[in-house]
This record gives C-alpha cells, structure tokens and sequence, in this order.
C-alpha cells in the first residue's frame, strides 16, 4: 500500500427531492448516497457494485464533479475538488474522465472519429489543430485502432469498436482516473473480453487508474484489487474483491454471490423472496426488510462499517457472516 | 414431440436482395423440456423465436417446417397463428417496459388474453388477472392490478409479463432474454419464478439468452448460434462441460470467471461475426477460428455425432475440447 493517493471520498452525503405526486403532494426525500467513504490508490483499480437505486451513478457524477454532494469532500491528488475556481476544475478534469456504458448513444453518430475522441481536449480549450491530431492517433492506438480510423464515422465501427473509441476518447487527456460506468455490460462476451483486457492492459501500461462500476462481480473482480459493495446509499462491505467473492460477510454480498449465474451450480435463491425490501425503515439496518439473518436488533440499529479480519475488509453488518 | 422445427430458414429483405438470417436450423422440443439457445448479437437466434410465434418482420420469408402439436404452423394463416399465440404458445420479452401497453393498467393487459382465447367475462377476467399477479408473487396483486406499467419496477413489471403469458395455460412459453436488463438479484428470482411454474404446470420453455450461464442453470438442452445456424446442440452439462464446435469454446473461454486471478488475460475471439456469411461456402467461424484448415473456407461443415444426443457444426469436432 505505498503508492500515492489518488482520490479520497469522504463522508459523502446526497439527497434527490422526489416531486410528490398531484400538486399539493408532499415532496419526499430519497438519499442516495447516505455518508459513502473510500479511497482509491494510483494503478489499484476500484470497483463499486451494487444493483440499481443503490446510489453508484451517483457517486460516479460526484467523484467527477459533475454533481455537488450535500455534504463531504472529494479530493484528487489530495485537492479537494469541490472548493476550486471554475477555472481550476476545468484543469482538474483533464485529469479524470468517464467511459459510458452504451457505445451506441454515447457516440454522435454524424461526427467524424477524431472530432469525437479530441472532444474533450476542445473542452480543455487549448491545443492546436497538430497536437490535436497527433494525440487522437495516440489513443487509437492505445486502443488497438488504426490513425487512418480517425476519418471514419461510429457507423463503421461494430460494437466492440465503439466501446474502444469511447476508451479512446477518455484517454486522450491522459487522465490519472477514468470512471467507467457498466463499461462492458451492452457488450457481446466475445468482445467484453476485449475491452476487459484492454482496460488491464492501459492500467499497466498507460498508468490509468479505473474506478469501474458495475453490476457484474465477475468483471469487477477481472480488473479491481478492491472493490465497494453498495445498498440503498451505503457501503455495506468493503475489501479484496476475491475474498468478497469467496466469503462474503454481509448478507447483501452473499446475495449477490449467489444471484451470479454460475457454469458450475444453479442459483439457489427463492422466487418469492421480496425483491425491493419494502419501506425504508428510518432507524435500523437498509437491508433488514429483506436480510435472511435478521435480528431485532437490525430493526432498530443502524450497523456502520467497521474492519472485520485483516487485509482491509470492512463490513456494515451486526451479525457478519463466517 | 411438441415442437419439431425442421431446416427452419429465415430471409430478410434488404434494398438490393434477400439476406439469410437463420439457416439449417433443426431442433425440438418435448413435452415439460427446456431447451436454451445461446448465442451473440447476430446469431439468429432471436430471430428463430420470432419465426416460431410469426412474429418476424414484416416482409421476412420463412421456409423449412415448424410443427407445434403435430400442427403445421409455417404458412398458417395470421387468424389461426393469433389463435395459438398467449393460447398455446406465450412470449416473455425482453423489455416488458415495450412489451406492455403504458396506456392500459396492468390488471386489463394480464385480463386481455383470458377474455380473447378463454371467453371470459370482462370481470371474471378481472378478477382471474388479480390471482395471476398473485401467484407470480406481486406483492398486492390488487394494488399491481390497478397500476400502469411505469409505476412497477422492472423486476415487477416482468412478474406481470410472466402473469400475462401463463393465464391461459400455455404448453410452451418462449422467452427472450427475460431478465436482461434486471439486477443480478432481481433476475435470480425471476428464473426461480418461471422454473417454479414450469414445474407445476409442465409448460416447455425455449430460453434465448446470451449468458451461457444464465442457460446452464435453467435448462435441459442448449443449442448455440452463430451466424444464423446451429454449431452445436446437446444436454446443457455436457456442452458446457465438454464443448465440441470453436465457436463454444471460444464463448466459453471469454468468459471473465469471478475466481480468476486479477489481471489475468482473458481469451478473446479475433474478428467480428461475418454481417453477410454466404451460406453456401464455407465455416462462417472460419476467419475467427484457431483451428480453421482449408476444407473450413471451402465447404460448410457437416453435423457431426460427436455423443449419443450431442452435434457439432465442424469440420474437426473430433479435435475439439476446452483449454484446461
């Protein structure tokens, strides 16, 4: 664990108003980051699973300043990137960068390839039209592309291909991190592999440090030592991604393990086990409404993360498991 | 047998001539059996679940035969196929979100079928859709009833697709990619749900997905599909445990394994699928395969016996195993 902080997220609190329905309704709150905490180091890759709702996308919008937190701080390099001038964080965003999970929309389809991969050195607004060039040839061949690529359009590309350009065009200011959102999940798995390789390949090779986002333990595990398990706002356990995968403490991460289809076993999940895990109880565990090891205590508190063994792992659990 | 498909072939019109999007493909079905077929995008095998409901696109020219029932239904009229289909035979798609009406409740939509194929008073029906909802285990199935689809969930809304399908008791049920686009744990559960009502009312499945694993839990046998035909088709263990076509070992191989080493290389299938494979030449795997000889780009492979129920689509089955 000795090589430099790359960034901290600390105590990071956000909450969406949600328009009642009718318009004398009462407006609700929903949180969706409840105080999420982590650090990631420069070549260690991160991962965040967690399913839908459970606050990931919006941390991701956060972590890349796109989106202010209501409380808590961010810091790249040990800069806190909620303080700096508009000006400043411009320059700060070169440094860090998203690749999207649909390489079909997030391709404009009318633009020539290297108006698309430049596109976020013209928001950096310097650079002229040689280095320009020469940096776009760069990142395809970073990505296993060809220069003469640059003057095609998304159309002539397949699926895997756009997914490359899209890494392309995250690489071109050549960030320190790259966000990457469910990067491979509309991929076939021929050409997931492809870009999963790649991803390890740049980490290596290029010094860019992925936080990867991603329902998918088996591809978080592919290129993260680490990896964040969210529910409903939280980090509910926190560790190697291998030993997540093999015992996990949390009963929301075991659920997870086991949901996985696997080659070698069927699932092992009830089909009328609820699914969404009723109302929030305002005291007391996310996860008891639908825990299978649900104590009394879980309803009325809160459990909060604390370290469980060695190697880092950290559980949000009252009864963790094994 | 309950459905027998025989040289099935599906071709689409395009502006300069047909293109053949599924070809040679021959398999069945027995009563009670599930049968998964796998494959990428392309590979045809979405579309051979549309030929089988006679739902391919408008224009689409199917040949070969399709026997449900001892009945056959290539060439049947479209007053019969609307007959059979959420009768007989019901579909579960991918999207429900597209697959529903978002004008109609929920409850109306589950009810539509039994009044069509079942004469069903519109409230008899009604209430038949509340127990439907209830048996796929909605929590509130009135409540579910009442709603529009955009006020479900996803995993909910999927619930009301399957209530909508098994209302009138269907023998097989044809699902596409059904929990796609669900939570890990929400899909786990809808599986759980479909295995459940298959078992109790012994309807036959043709599962469509392109998760190898997603098959292996959920089905007896498993075809796999590329470029519009069957490279390979056998029991789903055996297949999976001893793969005899490059195609499925590639797909096999590609696979990231949550076990594996951090970094490490994940094998990788060169190339793209062929977007126009001339079916009359040679393998369409030829220019992606390890193991192509000349005889792969000049003559399409034979089906091979390579085990008692167990064909490859290679011109080197017999070669063929996993890296171990």
């Amino acid at each position: 664990m000795s090589e430099p902080l790359l960034l901290e997220a600390s105590s990071l609190v956000k909450t969406y108003r949600l328009a009642g329905r009718g318009p004398f309704a009462r407006k609700s709150l929903r949180p969706a980051l409840a105080g999420v905490s982590f650090v990631m180091r420069q070549g260690r890759s991160f991962g965040i699973v967690g399913e839908s709702g459970s606050g990931k996308s919006t941390l991701a919008r956060i972590v890349l300043a796109l989106d202010r937190p209501d409380s808590g701080a961010v810091r790249l390099e040990g800069r806190s990137l909620l303080d700096l001038p508009r000006r400043e964080l411009r320059a700060a965003r070169a440094h860090m960068q998203m690749v999207f999970q649909d390489p079909y929309g997030s391709l404009d389809p009318r633009q020539r390839i290297e108006k698309i991969v430049a596109e976020p050195l013209a928001a950096l607004g310097r650079s002229g039209r040689a280095e320009r060039r020469a940096r776009v040839k760069d990142a395809l061949e970073a990505v296993g592309l060809k220069a003469a690529d640059a003057l095609k359009h998304p159309h002539e590309f397949s699926g895997g291909q756009r997914q490359r350009i899209a890494i392309a065009r995250a690489l071109i200011t050549r960030p320190k991190l790259v966000v990457a959102d469910e990067p491979v999940s509309a991929l076939d798995v021929s050409v997931q592999a492809q870009a999963l390789n790649l991803m390890s390949d740049l980490e290596r090779e290029a010094g860019v440090t992925f936080l990867l986002i991603s329902h998918d333990l088996a591809v978080v595990a592919h290129l993260c030592e680490a990896t964040a398990v969210m529910y409903r706002g939280r980090i509910v356990e926190i560790g190697r991604t291998a030993e997540l995968f093999t015992r996990p403490a949390h009963p929301y991460t075991r659920e997870l393990v086991e949901a996985t289809p696997r080659l070698d076993r069927p699932m092992r999940v009830a089909s009328f086990a609820p699914s969404n895990g009723g109302p929030e109880a305002t005291d007391g565990c996310p996860y008891a409404g639908r825990c299978a090891f649900v104590h009394p205590r879980c309803l009325k508190q809160l459990p909060v993360l604390e370290s469980k063994g060695d190697g880092g792992r950290e559980v949000a659990c009252h009864y963790p498991l094994g | 047998m309950l459905l027998e498909v025989a040289d099935l072939a599906v071709d689409l019109p395009t502006p300069q001539r047909w293109r053949r999007v599924v070809d040679r493909t021959s398999f069945s079905l027995a009563e009670g059996e599930s049968l998964g077929v796998v494959g990428e995008s392309g590979s045809g095998k979405t579309m051979t679940a549309l030929a089988l409901m006679a739902l391919a696109p408008e224009g689409a020219r199917i040949s070969g035969s399709i026997r449900f029932e001892k009945r056959e239904l290539v060439g049947l009229c479209e007053e019969a196929m609307r007959q059979l289909r959420g009768d007989r035979i019901a579909m579960v798609f991918q999207e429900p979100m597209t697959a529903l009406n978002p004008l109609h409740s929920v409850g109306a939509q589950v009810a539509e079928p039994l009044m069509l194929h079942r004469g069903m008073t519109r409230s008899e029906a009604r209430r038949r859709a509340v127990e439907l909802l209830e048996h796929v285990h909605l929590t509130e199935p009135e409540r579910a009833a009442r709603s529009y689809p955009f006020a479900l969930s996803g995993g909910e809304r999927q619930r009301a697709m399957i209530a909508m399908a098994i209302g009138c008791s269907p023998r097989l049920v044809i699902a596409d990619e059904p929990t796609t686009a669900l939570d890990v744990t929400v899909q786990a559960r809808i599986l759980a749900l479909i295995d459940s009502l298959r078992a109790e009312s012994g309807m036959a499945m043709l599962l469509v997905s392109h998760d190898l694993a997603v098959i292996a839990g959920h089905c007896d046998r498993v075809i796999v599909m590329y470029a519009g035909i069957v490279m390979e088709s056998g029991p789903v263990d055996i297949v999976l445990r001893e793969p005899k076509n490059p195609y499925t070992v590639a797909l096999l191989e590609a696979r990231p394994r949550p076990d594996a080493p951090r970094g490490a290389r994940l094998a990788t299938i060169p190339g793209a699928p062929p977007v126009a494979y001339d079916h009359r030449a040679g393998c369409p795997f030829a220019g992606r395969c390890a193991l192509t000889i000349d005889r792969c780009w000049s003559t399409p492979p034979p089906e091979v016996a390579v085990g008692p129920v167990h064909v490859s689509r290679c011109h080197r089955a017999g070669e063929v195993g996993l890296a171990q």
